[in-house]
């Protein structure tokens, strides 16, 4: 038995769906799963993607092992954002695993909550009593100073100012589809992308050359560049490792902050709720850096909500290295084969009424996220589960634990138009896309 | 009720050592998760269930019996 292709909008597109992921991916996602069920395919370039979807395919597809499903070479437009002569020498398996292991250990996420807490407040200094923010540009400013802060170090955040967020903001949007067929194609975002990769560059090696003038600090005071410098790294190469280390934590906790802060303004009884519950959680004047690591579980429920429905990652792929089993499927070596938390998180007998936005789904016993650990997936599932997820909703709490009880806001266009902008593979928020703020009085 | 732990999901986060030290322990050498008491008294059953749910992996779960 094959696998069915699904139908194709552009029967012209001499890549197969190509044009459709580059305009439309979440319908060409969804009518795989419509027309072809738990296993379907679509073209894109010179390759089949094979896309599974419900509880058993998925299972299949997250538990393989690295050397059957691998994953770097999924992903082309990534390697000239991290760098073309940037290699590493690890696998991203072992890339993820000592990230865990160097900056997202438990042990250290207390201090992270502190760091974390001392951003968001940083860039609320600057509001007056009320004004008007663009959630991407908000949100992906303040999650470059964490994510720096967190993962480099403080020192080399303190380097940082908002023309690090705009360049890097650039090469998240150079990741045109069309990098299946030419990676480095004369168009537009790419050339952006490559600009805005020298321009990081040039920022970093600045920050290197003042280092050098100032010469060595005592060890409790150096930060991951400090180290990097002392090995004789060159600032491209540096650069490349920094973009690696924060690409998956940046664009993911950025548009899931807005997403989030969209959802409870167009659910007003759900946002009472949760700043009823900070209000109470807070009233004793504990720390945000020390809540944000505890339970606040109306809070939580809106995040993951938020999450199913706006997972910031739609499609994870994989190139096949030794034939493998889907859904009673041989699949052949050097297919790609994808799961997509956009459709999982959708499936209508796993997630009742599955477009409606309600935060009761995770309260007991429904449970709906831990009842389908194969289907419930905006961190992805499985032994390559996102390692950050834990941090990330520890970022999430710390940030609406500060701005639901100093602020309130209100949505400052139509509700209806806010919306993705998935004409790239890093989904961002369309703009225009703001807020207006007020400050509350208590 | 029955702790189980799915060592293939394991990440070595350790947040269970955090909530529900007296049934999830951790073998350094493995790098992994060790369910300590596979039945839990009905008392430690708030404690497995916290472990079950803030584990970033998703490596833990109860059966009823």
């Amino acid at each position: 038995m094959t696998i069915t292709e699904v139908s194709r909008l552009n029967p012209d597109d001499p890549h197969g769906h190509l044009q459709e992921l580059r305009t439309d991916p979440i319908g060409l996602l969804h009518r795989v799963r419509e027309e072809c069920g738990d296993i379907g395919s679509f073209r894109l370039a010179d390759r089949d993607v094979v896309l599974v979807s419900g509880a058993e395919a998925n299972e299949q597809f997250f538990r393989a092992p690295d050397s059957t499903l691998d994953q770097a070479a999924a992903y082309p437009f990534m390697t000239p954002i991290f760098g073309k002569g940037v290699v590493f020498d690890a696998t991203p398996e072992e890339r993820q695993q000592m990230l865990k292991n160097q900056a997202l250990r438990g042990d250290m996420m207390r201090g992270h909550a502190t760091t974390i807490e001392n951003e968001i407040r940083r860039m609320v200094g600057s509001w007056g009593e009320e004004g008007e923010i663009d959630l991407l540009d908000w949100f992906a400013e303040l999650t470059i100073y964490t994510t720096s802060a967190c993962l480099v170090g403080t020192p080399f955040r303190e380097e940082l100012d908002a023309s690090f967020a705009q360049h890097y903001h650039d090469l998240e949007r150079g990741t045109d589809a069309l990098a299946y067929v030419d990676p480095y194609a004369d168009i537009e975002s790419f050339r952006r992308r490559d600009s805005a990769r020298e321009k990081l560059v040039e920022l970093v090696q600045a920050i290197i050359d003042r280092r050098k003038i100032r010469g060595t600090v005592p060890r409790d005071e150096r930060d991951l560049l400090d180290v990097l410098i002392s090995i004789d790294l060159s600032a491209d190469y540096i650069t490349g490792i920094f973009i690696s280390m924060m690409f998956a934590g940046h664009h993911t906790s950025s548009g899931t902050a807005a997403w989030a802060l969209i959802e409870l303004l167009r659910h007003p009884e759900v946002l009472e709720d949760v700043v009823t519950e900070l209000d109470d959680l807070y009233s004793d004047g504990s720390e945000v850096s020390f809540q944000a690591l505890r339970s606040i579980p109306r809070l939580e429920s809106a995040l993951k909500e938020t999450l199913r429905l706006h997972p910031p990652l739609i499609i994870l792929l994989r190139l096949v290295q030794e034939e493998v089993e889907l859904a009673g499927h041989t699949i052949a070596a050097g297919t790609m084969v994808a799961a997509s938390p956009r459709v999982s998180n959708r499936i209508a007998e796993d997630f009742p009424e599955p477009g409606l936005f309600d935060p009761g789904r995770y309260v007991d016993p429904r449970q709906e996220d831990l009842q389908n650990r194969w289907t419930w997936i905006p961190f992805g599932a499985g032994r390559h589960r996102c390692v950050g997820n834990a941090f990330a909703m520890m970022q999430l709490k710390a940030i609406f634990s500060v701005i639901l009880r100093d602020y309130e806001f209100e949505l400052a266009q139509p509700s209806e138009s806010y919306r993705d902008d998935c004409s790239k593979m890093v989904i961002q928020l369309e703009q225009p896309c703001r807020v207006k703020y007020r400050r509350r009085s208590r | 009720m029955r702790a189980v732990a799915d060592l293939d999901l394991c990440q070595a986060h350790q947040m269970c050592q955090t909530e529900a030290p007296d049934v999830f322990g951790f073998d350094e050498a493995t790098d992994q998760v060790v369910v300590l008491i596979d039945q839990p008294a009905e008392s430690q059953r708030d404690e497995v269930l916290a472990a079950v749910r803030y584990c970033p992996a998703m490596a833990l779960s109860v059966e009823e019996d």
